[in-house]
């Protein structure tokens, strides 16, 4: 295996949760209610801790003397390599929670198969990480249960919610020359091997929540490649706006 | 501070001979350092004070969290990034903490926000003002809640026992805030470029009265802070948590290398405390009348959240009925 | 129907063998959502080991006009107190 692909599985980890953290961090202090206000920070710090490990991890695989940091903040959109589903516009809320609970069944299926990874290294973060997706895994299921089935308007707007970004699940599961080499390694996992206990798991919430997942296998696909949505543009020139600005600053 | 020009109802204290037996007993109560608890008898006028000191606080809270969230996802640093993230969170937390205070007084918590909604209470002035760089996350970690630290300590004595308690917790939790604030400035002022530096003492400049503005106008004669001073929900006088933050915020700035933007800042032996200008009291008043620089943001933006959120909120509710009914029904 | 969530008590079992005290009190629609709220809540700090949550309206609590038929009395018992017996210190520690 090749450290270069080691690198790329590592970023595809934490450019999610870095993505996926700063879309949730956005709802700071603008959610329906206090409560969820402070959930949702948690599930966002949880995130951003990931982040960090996955790209120290990444950084130090590279050995290019380059550090979380500069991965996070001084690559181009070119060089993420998350998902389209995580840089998904928040939206209602109802669709920010279908986005997360999406990403939270395939997140923990993959951790769960990292804690076993002939990396120590990788199994090490998975195994902290795994613990902090269960929880956001109960809650957002839960969630997507109840307002599925809650009102009419709630039902109406989860239903919505998923069909709009449905088409984006499908790119989790897809398989390159990179995704090979981790499984040949014995790294990470065939990620089309996530998908019966991905869709086990989404099945069944959906159907306790009174949700119909929309009958088609489409799937848009790009970001584990660098090809992004329009969203991902801006979502790097606010984050990455400091360090741009003001270039070899310390903060 | 969180908590500004709170009004008792009081047109002046009363004195012991005006009392009633029971407001007596209650005043004895106080005066012996006793905990009011929520099924206590109280005087009326200590009950909707407390509401609206509480509430205020409360309110502060939760705009608050505004100006700092702000800059969450332009934050420098990962580390930054969790840290800001984690104390805006904390501000959240806080705010639920004093609501819930609030509620023992038998007022709801959607009761407290529609009436910060409808501009019927306020939330502090401090958070009218702008983040405009990072520096300023900075200063208003170092600046504004070290300014609410100087009246949340006392306020930990306070009377009211389920207010003293979230005191205590809140106290415990933000120690961390005001220290990261100052920690963001040390890095860009000691460690960073003169650009940094040139943040840092813009963000000062623009910081400096609002904050002293926090403490209120002086309250000396005042006939609230008097009666609300008696019933111990006011620890301090506006003026005394003023000079004492003035006293420990000069030499914070010096360390930093900053200067305070008042010419007249001068060291008074006599008094063993700085004298300084005080900041322009219009202005605090044209703040509190809606015409603050953020204002309006700061408003529509709290009641977008609530208004946005109220089919989740009533969604899950209806969810609760439901499986509460068919609970019942498979027993 | 209101939809203003029903309000709940928090206590939490700071450590192993500590008996659980309260820490306050939140919003929600139901108990199983009480206590993940006060996991995300009141142990952001790892404060806890364990959670209760009590609906509010479902607490009883003594009357403070009863303060002193219930609390007095045991004033008068100082015998249940260690200190109110004297041990001869060649007894040695009791």
């Amino acid at each position: 295996m090749a450290e270069a692909d080691l690198f790329e599985f590592l970023t595809r980890m934490g450019d999610n949760t870095l993505i996926l953290g700063h879309r949730v961090s956005e709802w700071c202090g603008h959610a329906p209610v206090l409560e969820e206000d402070i959930a949702l920070a948690n599930t966002a710090l949880d995130l951003i801790g990931q982040t960090q490990l996955w790209l120290g991890l990444a950084a130090e695989v590279e050995g290019k003397g380059r550090t979380a940091d500069d991965l996070a903040f001084l690559r181009d959109a070119g060089a993420f390599r998350n998902l389209l589903l995580v840089e998904r516009p928040n939206g209602d809320f109802g669709q920010t929670l279908m986005r997360q609970f999406l990403f939270d069944a395939w997140h923990h299926a993959m951790l769960s198969a990292l804690c076993q990874s002939a990396d120590p290294r990788v199994a090490a973060i998975a195994e902290k990480a795994v613990k902090e997706v269960a929880y956001h895994l109960e809650r957002s299921a839960d969630l997507v249960i109840r307002l599925g089935d809650g009102t009419e308007e709630s039902h109406g707007r989860m239903q919505a919610a998923l069909d709009d970004i449905w088409p984006y699940a499908g790119e989790m599961f897809l398989a390159d020359a990179t995704d090979a080499a981790m499984a040949e390694a014995g790294v990470a996992p065939d990620p089309a091997a996530l998908k019966p206990v991905w869709q086990a798991t989404v099945g069944e919430v959906l159907s306790d929540a009174t949700l119909t997942a929309p009958d088609t296998d489409f799937s848009h696909k790009g970001g584990r490649i660098g090809i992004h949505t329009e969203h991902l543009g801006y979502i790097l020139a606010e984050m990455q706006f400091l360090q741009r600005a003001y270039p070899g600053a310390v903060w | 501070m969180y908590a500004q020009m709170v009004k008792t109802e009081a047109k002046r204290v009363k004195s012991r001979e005006e009392m009633t037996p029971e407001e007596a007993a209650f005043q004895d109560r106080i005066e012996a350092g006793e905990k009011i608890e929520p099924k206590d008898w109280m005087p009326e006028g200590y009950r909707r004070t407390l509401i609206r000191q509480i509430g205020q606080h409360a309110h502060s809270e939760i705009v608050g969290q505004l100006p700092e969230g702000n800059w969450i996802t332009r934050a420098p640093t990962l580390e930054r990034k969790a840290i800001l993230l984690a104390k805006v969170q904390d501000e959240a937390g806080h705010g639920l903490y004093l609501y819930s205070a609030a509620e023992t007084l038998g007022v709801s918590r959607d009761a407290l926000i529609a009436k910060l909604h409808d501009g019927s209470m306020k939330y502090s002035s401090i958070f009218n003002y702008p983040t405009l760089t990072w520096a300023d996350i900075g200063a208003v970690g170092w600046l504004v809640d070290g300014a609410a630290i100087m009246n949340q300590v006392p306020l930990q004595r306070t009377s009211y026992g389920p207010y003293s308690r979230a005191m205590i917790r809140i106290c415990k939790e933000e120690s961390f805030h005001q220290r990261q604030g100052y920690d963001i400035l040390i890095k860009m002022c000691l460690k960073g470029t003169p650009a940094q530096k040139a943040m840092a003492q813009d963000a000062l400049n623009r910081f400096w009265y609002p904050s002293l503005m926090m403490f209120g106008p002086s309250d000396k004669d005042s006939v609230h802070s008097a009666q609300s001073m008696a019933w111990k929900i006011k620890i301090n006088t506006n003026d005394e948590l003023r000079q004492k933050f003035v006293d420990q915020t000069v030499p914070q700035a010096e360390y930093l290398g900053l200067t305070v933007p008042d010419p007249d800042l001068t060291w008074n032996e006599d008094k063993g405390g700085y004298d300084f200008t005080e900041p322009d009291w219009a202005e605090f008043y044209a703040v509190l009348a809606g015409n603050g620089p953020c204002n309006r943001e700061r408003m529509a933006a709290r009641v977008a959240a609530w208004e946005d959120g109220a089919w989740f909120r009533e969604g899950l509710m209806a969810h609760a009925r439901k499986a509460a009914k068919r609970g019942v029904a498979a027993e | 129907m209101s939809s203003e969530w029903p309000l709940w008590e928090i206590f939490i079992r700071g450590q192993h063998g500590l008996n659980h005290r309260h820490v306050g009190s939140l919003h929600a629609p139901d108990a199983e959502m009480a206590i993940r709220h006060a996991r995300d809540v009141y142990t952001r700090r790892n404060e806890g080991v364990s959670i209760w949550a009590v609906k509010s309206d479902d607490i009883v609590a003594s009357a403070p006009s009863e303060k002193g038929p219930l609390f007095d009395p045991s004033n008068s018992k100082v015998y249940r107190h260690p200190t109110f017996f004297d041990i001869p210190d060649e007894a040695g520690h009791m």
